[in-house]
């Protein structure tokens, strides 16, 4: 403030000013929000902030052990496996689930007719409620030769694969049920971001030539960029925090082959019956969310570049 | 900092609206707090006290809920001032941690006999004594089983509810099926071993399995140690040791490792846990597995399993002078926060519901007719939490009602004769289990699987966390 601006005559701002003002009827619309916001989110996350540093079972009184937690968190054996495990997953879901949405709307988009019936198809799984959807697949991933799977694959003569049986297939395996269950939602927003892009720009390229991988590789792709950038990082978080699958299909099995960060940090919380180690768990969460945002932060200083927007 | 200067436009708007709208939306949030006040304030008093208490696992048929009900009814029509109300339950680790800590857990519910000591110590359960004391058979509880309830100063605070044994479950179709005996079940794991291969064989569903999932592997394991005389814990002086690598574990383990990988009798699915392999075995595809001796009532209750098709042995033993047979129990316990008269009710409804059927013989027929008439199962093989005589004479007063198919489940008593019952590692006992749900895992989906290095490497894991207290 100059001292300009305090030489002006003006009315002192008082909390009757302010009220008079229209900053009360704010207030009022503000704190449905705030009250909402506040009890859900962020009280939430500065409890948990506070039980990293705790010592509690929630029923008799927490006694601050300052960085024990995080200390007893790092040095679990059990860590290794689980980041690993998770980076495997989130890798396989990378490779796998990250181009095949994009291809499916690239194809649908191409679709003269019936393109509605194509997205309410890919959209289904979306739809079906996640556990039901593992018990489902849980039901086809029977690794007896009558199971679904091996029944469909004995008819191209395939040998039964034992899917979640196995170290080696079931992390695949969760991945291979993922991809099925998540794709149907990037799938829309591909399919939304594709009608932005201006069809001149398709016109200009096939005067100029240009078949239709030229055309994919030229126009749609650089016009989805922004839209490509931002489902991949959702894509990244979204895997590092996968719980479901592995908690639902394996519980973390064959023999801590699916065991995620975040299935062993619900396994501190709740696996012992006489109270569980919720120091540790929230200590292991906050350093997962502390990675995550670094992560988000460098990925979108590297992308600025990039990005369309 | 913005200085007092012109307002914005919307705000000035704002202010000269002594508006009818502003007045209305005040008064919904007035009205909307008043709302949520009066929604804090406790319900009308009835002058009963409301007790809830553990019903029956979810899932559950309705019959199951019907003779429940017809339970619960009788219980107010004899204690007009008691309000009950039946809440599903079914202990898992999980699940009881997650309401234990949220103060969800009913007035009344159970636990395993082996979570009391630590849940005392904690002060997370309800002192009962002088409830307890004023029931007549108070002081005629097996010693051993009691124990577990009682804390520092002879405090009191839960009531057995049921023991049981360990024991070999086995389909009794699928023996038929593959042209075994039903009636010659395996008494050795030697036998147990042939059966499955035949089994297997002969049906094509796995001629024997364990449970490997959710802490239920490392209990089995720990049971078919026990049963080939090792122990999972030893005690010495206070403290506790680990002894996973007990010989015992690791001619447990190789017996799985030899069905698995040399006979292949144990199907293609290995990630079972108590409900996952209940639901396996009374579909069919599983010959045999090892569990407790109560399972029957739950097998048709929840699976549906079709009760020809049952049959119960006594889980084998080897000569080892320490094999045993391994045991277990549930207690009933009251919540921690409860009043004296919702204590009060509590015992009432524990010694009307669990235990007056085993020392009264009216309400032991009550219990068993009700149960009878809605088709539940009366008559599972079960321990005593008393003394045998005491359980033999209750079983003699509801012979009438009895329909779990005594031939079929003989084999259990029969074999279990002169047989030392052995209680579960006491220290960290549900690490310890998870622990080595890893092993037995281990050992059946990857055929070279090092069984030293994954034992050595469970004692060091659970011997840290006992260290640690």
């Amino acid at each position: 403030m100059t001292a300009l601006e305090r030489s002006r005559p003006s009315a002192p701002r008082t909390p009757l000013t302010w009220a008079r003002g229209g900053g009360l009827s704010t207030l009022v619309f503000l704190l449905p929000l705030l009250f909402v916001f506040g009890i859900f989110s962020w009280k939430p996350i500065v409890e948990a902030l506070v039980m990293s540093l705790q010592k509690t079972n929630l029923v008799t009184p927490a006694t601050f052990v300052g960085l024990d937690n995080f200390a007893k968190v790092l040095s679990d054996p059990q860590l290794g496996t689980a980041v690993l495990n998770t980076g495997w997953f989130a890798l396989l879901a990378l490779v796998f689930g990250y181009p095949i949405p994009l291809v499916a709307a690239v194809l649908m988009s191409e679709v003269r007719r019936g393109r509605g019936l194509f997205s309410a198809l890919a959209y289904l799984p979306v739809v079906v409620p996640p556990v039901v959807a593992v018990l489902l697949w849980k039901f086809f991933y029977d690794a007896s030769p009558t199971g679904v799977f091996n029944t469909i694959l004995g008819w191209a003569g395939i040998p039964p694969q034992p899917w979640l049986q196995t170290a080696a297939t079931a992390m695949p395996s969760l991945v291979l049920e993922a991809t099925w269950a998540a794709a149907g939602g990037t799938v829309i927003i591909y399919l939304a971001a594709l009608t932005s892009v201006a069809p001149d720009l398709y016109d200009a390229a096939e005067i100029d030539g240009a078949g239709i991988w030229h055309k994919i590789w030229h126009v749609t792709l650089p016009q989805l960029r922004g839209v490509l950038l931002v489902t991949l990082i959702l894509q990244v978080l979204g895997t590092a925090q996968v719980f479901l699958e592995p908690f639902l299909f394996t519980g973390g099995g064959p023999a801590g082959s699916t065991m995620t960060i975040l299935l062993l940090i619900y396994k501190y919380a709740f696996q012992n019956s006489l109270g569980g180690d919720y120091g540790a768990a929230t200590a292991l969460s906050v350093l997962l969310a502390i990675v995550l945002a670094l992560l988000s932060l460098l990925y979108l200083r590297a992308t600025k570049r990039w990005s369309t927007e | 900092m913005r200085a007092a200067g012109p307002r914005p436009f919307t705000h000035r708007k704002a202010q000269t609206m002594k508006s009818p709208r502003r007045a209305t939306a005040l008064a919904v949030v007035g009205l909307a707090s008043v709302g949520l006040l009066s929604a804090c304030a406790p319900a009308g008093d009835s002058g009963k006290t409301k007790l809830t208490v553990a019903s029956l696992i979810p899932g559950t048929e309705q019959a199951a809920f019907d003779a429940f009900d017809a339970r619960v009814a009788e219980f107010e029509k004899a204690n007009p001032d008691i309000d009950v109300e039946g809440v599903e339950y079914e202990w898992t680790a999980e699940t009881f941690t997650t309401q234990l800590a949220g103060g969800t857990l009913p007035d009344v519910y159970r636990i395993p006999l082996t979570d009391a000591k630590t849940l005392i110590a904690n002060g997370q359960l309800a002192d009962i004594t002088a409830e307890v004391q004023a029931l007549p058979y108070y002081d005629k509880f097996n010693p051993s089983v009691f124990e577990a309830v009682q804390g520092d100063g002879g405090k009191i605070y839960g009531i057995p509810r049921e023991a049981y044994g360990m024991g070999l479950e086995y389909n009794r179709a699928l023996f038929e099926e593959a042209g075994l005996d039903p009636d010659q079940p395996p008494t050795t794991w030697d036998e147990v071993r042939e059966y499955a291969k035949t089994i297997a064989e002969k049906t094509g569903q796995a001629g024997y399995m364990q449970m490997t999932q959710g802490n239920t592997g490392g209990w089995q394991l720990t049971a078919a140690t026990v049963a080939r005389g090792g122990r999972m814990e030893e005690q010495d002086g206070d403290s506790w040791t680990v002894t996973a690598d007990n010989d015992a574990t690791r001619e447990a383990l190789q017996f799985l490792k030899d069905l698995r990988w040399t006979d292949n009798s144990m199907g293609s699915n290995f990630l079972f846990d108590w409900g996952g392999i209940n639901q396996a075995f009374a579909a069919g595809q599983i010959g045999m597995y090892t569990g407790g001796s109560d399972l029957f009532t739950s097998l048709t209750r929840e699976n549906n399993l079709d009760p020809d098709a049952y049959g119960l042995a006594a889980i084998p033993i080897t000569e080892d002078p320490d094999a045993a047979v391994m045991g277990g129990g549930t207690l009933n316990v009251v919540n921690v926060k409860a009043s004296d008269a919702v204590k009060a009710a509590a015992v009432k409804w524990i010694d009307f519901y669990d235990v007056s059927k085993l020392v009264d013989e009216d309400a032991a027929v009550a219990d068993a007719k009700i149960l009878a008439d809605s088709d539940q199962a009366v008559g599972t093989p079960s321990l005593p939490i008393f003394d045998q005589a005491t359980l033999d004479t209750s079983r003699g007063w509801i012979a009438d009602y009895i329909n779990v198919p005594q031939d079929q489940v003989a084999f259990f008593a029969e074999g279990n004769q002169g047989r030392t019952i052995v209680g579960e590692p006491p220290a960290h006992t549900q690490e310890l289990y998870a622990a080595l749900d890893v092993v037995v895992q281990a050992v059946l989906t990857d055929q070279n699987a090092d069984i030293d290095a994954l034992l050595a490497k469970v004692n060091t894991d659970v011997q840290a966390l006992i260290d640690a207290d």
